[in-house]
């Protein structure tokens, strides 16, 4: 089974749930097993089976909930930038727990671009393949994806006791 | 162009997707921009870092993995019809059979459909339009050689005296991008479309059908494709094409 542990990885942090997960990852195989006819030979493997993974988080309780969710994150303007200092951020930064405190803080839209492009390092191509969404669309949203990233660490960062 | 705009391209420079027209542009600026610079520096900082916090966090459970593949396994050994061949074969013979018939039958039956349906349409334009034949004649040995050079096949037109038909007279028409030619007969008030155009494969087949208040017919000889319509009734559309047709047999 291709790309397991990578699938298992992130349904982790799609549903922030470890037996939803399971339940995804089983669910997305079969699905993939059975629909691999329509996999076409040439097209993007790991964003086909990434769009299947997700299509049937959609259709979960918590995914419905998350897709309704949706058109808000979209349109939503994010509250203005704090004036975050990148020495700020360098040092925060490599602290993981932070960065991933602030992962599973993002909408789950922000979170699940984030991830496939810096965890997966998807192109954004892939990436819209995989979200089924177009290309302009995956740049804005992880654009604002990043920012909302990047003001929730400037937060954790202030907060810090010195 | 300002360091916000700049500052906007700097998630495509970190993910490696700046467009290679505007790359050029946008290093010279992160060379001379200690602003700019410094906030991509920090936007490769914080992808790095997402990829340490994110990337196997989570681990698969021990015996996951085999618990998927087995229950994948389990659909596969399903019994199969084709599992079994000789029966496999003969299940799908029959459907090739099956298809390939009805499709037959299918595409020859649209493809007259379609026919009918563009003469039809030509034979209510021509009649709506202002002038509804170029060559006006009721003198066949006026109308048939207008035709000549004009079309790439020759046909007869009917004798009609002692007949209640008349010749009005025929236009140039194109059909599936070939010309064709369109007669127009009278008798008392009604109106008829010969159309004779090359012949078609996919549209052969003798027919005689009523569509939308019409009646038409419709055959193939010589190399030709003959079709009647008109809005009188299918004997006076009968008896026109049996005109038309001992004429073009002769």
């Amino acid at each position: 089974m291709p790309l397991f542990s990578q699938l298992y990885n992130f349904a982790c942090w799609l549903t922030g749930d470890r037996a939803a997960a399971e339940d995804l990852v089983q669910e997305t195989y079969l699905k993939a097993w059975k629909g691999f006819a329509s996999y076409r030979q040439g097209t993007n493997f790991r964003a086909w089976i990434y769009r299947i993974l997700r299509n049937t988080w959609l259709t979960t309780e918590a995914g419905m909930k998350a897709a309704a969710s949706l058109d808000d994150d979209e349109q939503a303007a994010l509250e203005p930038e704090t004036s975050d200092t990148p020495e700020s951020l360098l040092v925060s930064a490599r602290e993981h727990e932070q960065v991933a405190r602030a992962l599973e803080a993002l909408p789950v839209h922000y979170r699940e671009v984030i991830l496939l492009c810096d965890l997966e390092e998807m192109s954004y191509q892939e990436i819209g393949q995989a979200l089924a969404i177009p290309i302009g669309t995956v740049m804005s949203r992880l654009s604002r994806a990043r920012k909302a990233m990047r003001t929730l660490l400037t937060t954790m960062a202030e907060r810090r006791p010195r | 162009m300002s360091c916000e705009l700049w500052q906007e391209r700097l998630d495509a420079y970190v993910d490696g997707e700046t467009p290679a027209e505007e790359s050029p542009a946008l290093e010279q600026h992160l060379q001379t921009c200690r602003a700019c610079a410094a906030e991509a520096l920090g936007r490769f900082q914080i992808k790095s870092a997402t990829r340490a916090a994110a990337a196997r966090r989570f681990v698969p459970p021990p015996g996951f993995r085999t618990r998927i593949e087995k229950s994948i396994a389990g659909r596969r050994t399903r019994p199969s019809i084709w599992r079994r061949p000789a029966l496999a074969i003969a299940v799908a013979a029959v459907l090739v059979l099956a298809i390939g018939v009805s499709s037959a039958i299918f595409v020859r039956r649209t493809a007259r459909e379609q026919e009918l349906s563009q003469l039809l349409d030509m034979h209510v334009a021509a009649l709506a339009s202002p002038n509804p034949v170029d060559v006006v004649s009721s003198d066949r040995h006026t109308v048939k050689p207008w035709f000549q050079g004009r079309l790439p096949f020759t046909f007869n037109l009917p004798e009609l005296a002692g007949s209640q038909y008349s010749l009005r007279g025929g236009r140039l028409a194109y059909f599936r991008g070939r010309p064709a030619a369109q007669l127009i007969y009278e008798l008392g008030k009604h109106e008829f479309s010969v159309f004779i155009t090359q012949y078609d494969a996919a549209a052969s087949g003798e027919a005689d059908e009523k569509r939308n208040g019409f009646s038409t017919e419709s055959w193939t000889s010589g190399g030709l494709r003959c079709v009647v319509i008109s809005d009188a009734g299918p004997g006076d559309v009968h008896a026109l094409g049996e005109l038309v047709r001992t004429t073009q047999s002769r």
